[in-house]
């Protein structure tokens, strides 16, 4: 299972990632082998301000529905249009193509309160 | 895995469930279905019995046919959906595995002296091979041909020395067989038809539960639970093809009553947009009014739309009809479908 170095994760299995001013957020790959087979996700609007926790939208798999937590709170700044048609997307490349919505954080602070790589590999059981 | 009827079943192997779906449709998928049951009945009176008991015809039958049927209780509920198999000189009658203790109480109770019930479940393995390269790879690696076979037969045949009831039928919707054989030989079989596969360049794999439901779910096949159950009956879930009501069978009765009364709901097909509708979300009419429940939904990878079966009130059912699905609180816009949403191979 891959773990991306330069991301941040929450104990909900999404990741945070600071590119530039913003944070990309998507699912761990673990997150994604767990789930199975993504078949739809529904994100939030864009400009939607959310707090850390709050549910910003869900992935459906194969197998059930998950919704999905924000790793930090924010202002949703733009949703991955190509995962309506491609949803596979997140189980082919979680941390590349398959983001879910980029965030501009209101308190970029928050980031240190999450897990970093080597923590986040623990708790899934991988070193 | 998951645990299935007293079996632990894989929902999906590495391949993944989608994929498992379409390797099933383009070329041939291997289905570890031991969990079915398989009773066997004998005996002078076998013939009069099974007629009176299942609900599908049966005075045309002989071998080597094979029919769909249901089984019903004396309210025309369904407490089964089954396979018969006409036999040189038995019936052969294959279950759903969570039904089988209580499939077998139910012949058992109403067994007249002159048959006997054997109950091969046990002794018997099941494998089903399914796909359009499915009669192709029996044909190369087994005899005699089961492309010799009608739809809706079954054979006599031997592959890799092991001698297997071989019906042409299927839950898929794919062209394929059913494989009976003793249980000893299971996994050498099932070796042997993975390993020609890959030898012959016939693409064979194996396909976990989910997979199973989605091809019959897009086939337009019921799964007991679901469309069918013991409080359903069969008229209501559109089974009245499976009916012969020109002979005397268990539940008969009940099921005119409901024909003259006509149904209170009606099983239907409702397509979704912008969600997964899946089982017990509630559907609502135009005004917002619940009319109906989801027993079945899921994302369908070949007709590739997000669909439910559901349970509505008979003036929402014909085809065309704008509902909506309830999903995690948000009404979301569906039609009723025409189903099934996939013709099955024997249609086409």
């Amino acid at each position: 299972m891959s773990i991306d170095v330069n991301a941040r994760y929450a104990e909900s299995h999404e990741y945070a990632r600071l590119e530039g001013a913003a944070v990309v957020c998507g699912i761990s790959d673990h997150a994604q082998a767990e789930l199975g087979d993504i078949v739809f996700i529904e994100l939030p609007a864009v400009g939607k301000s959310l707090k850390k926790g709050e549910t910003f939208g869900t992935v459906e798999s194969v197998k059930a529905a998950s919704d999905l937590y924000m790793p930090i709170s924010g202002t949703i700044a733009e949703v991955n249009g190509a995962l309506q048609a491609d949803p596979a997307l997140v189980n082919r490349e979680p941390y590349g193509a398959g983001w879910l919505v980029k965030i501009t954080p209101a308190d970029l602070s928050e980031m240190d309160k999450l897990m970093d790589a080597k923590t986040y590999g623990k708790t899934i059981g991988e070193e | 895995m998951a645990p299935f009827a007293g079996y632990d079943m894989p929902i999906s192997y590495p391949t993944g469930a989608v994929e498992e779906h379409a390797i099933t449709r383009r070329s041939v998928g291997l289905f570890d279905i031991d969990h079915m049951g398989q009773f066997e009945v004998t005996g002078p009176g076998a013939d009069a019995y099974v007629a009176r008991m299942v609900s599908a015809k049966t005075s045309d039958m002989q071998a080597p046919m094979a029919r769909y049927s249901l089984l019903l209780d004396d309210r025309g509920l369904v407490l089964d959906d089954l396979f018969i198999y006409k036999l040189e000189s038995s019936w052969w009658i294959v279950v759903n595995a969570s039904n089988r203790e209580q499939d077998l109480a139910w012949f058992m109770a109403h067994k007249t002296p002159d048959v006997t019930i054997i109950d091969h479940s046990d002794a018997t393995y099941m494998i089903a091979v399914q796909g359009p390269n499915a009669i192709a790879l029996l044909d190369k690696i087994g005899a005699p041909a089961v492309s010799a076979l009608e739809r809706f037969t079954w054979g006599r045949i031997k592959i890799n020395s092991i001698d297997i009831l071989f019906g042409r039928t299927g839950y898929t919707g794919e062209d394929g067989g059913e494989l009976f054989f003793p249980a000893e030989h299971a996994e050498r079989l099932w070796n042997f038809l993975l390993e020609k596969g890959a030898e012959l360049g016939i693409e064979t794999m194996p396909i976990g539960l989910a997979a199973r439901d989605s091809l019959r779910f897009e086939a337009g096949m019921p799964l007991h639970g679901h469309e069918i159950s013991q409080s359903i009956n069969a008229i209501e879930a559109g089974f009245k093809w499976a009916c012969d009501f020109e002979k005397d069978f268990i539940g008969k009765q009940a099921l005119l009553d409901v024909i003259a009364a006509g149904p209170s709901r009606k099983l239907v097909g409702i397509e979704v947009t912008g969600g997964v509708p899946r089982e017990g979300y509630e559907v609502a009419g135009s005004d917002g009014a619940i009319i109906g429940r989801c027993v079945a939904g899921m994302y369908c990878p070949t007709v590739k739309k997000y669909a439910a079966n559901a349970f509505v009130e008979p003036a929402f059912a014909k085809a065309g009809t704008p509902v909506k699905v309830i999903i995690r609180g948000q009404p979301k816009d569906a039609v009723v479908v025409k189903r099934p949403l996939y013709i099955p191979a024997y249609r086409r």
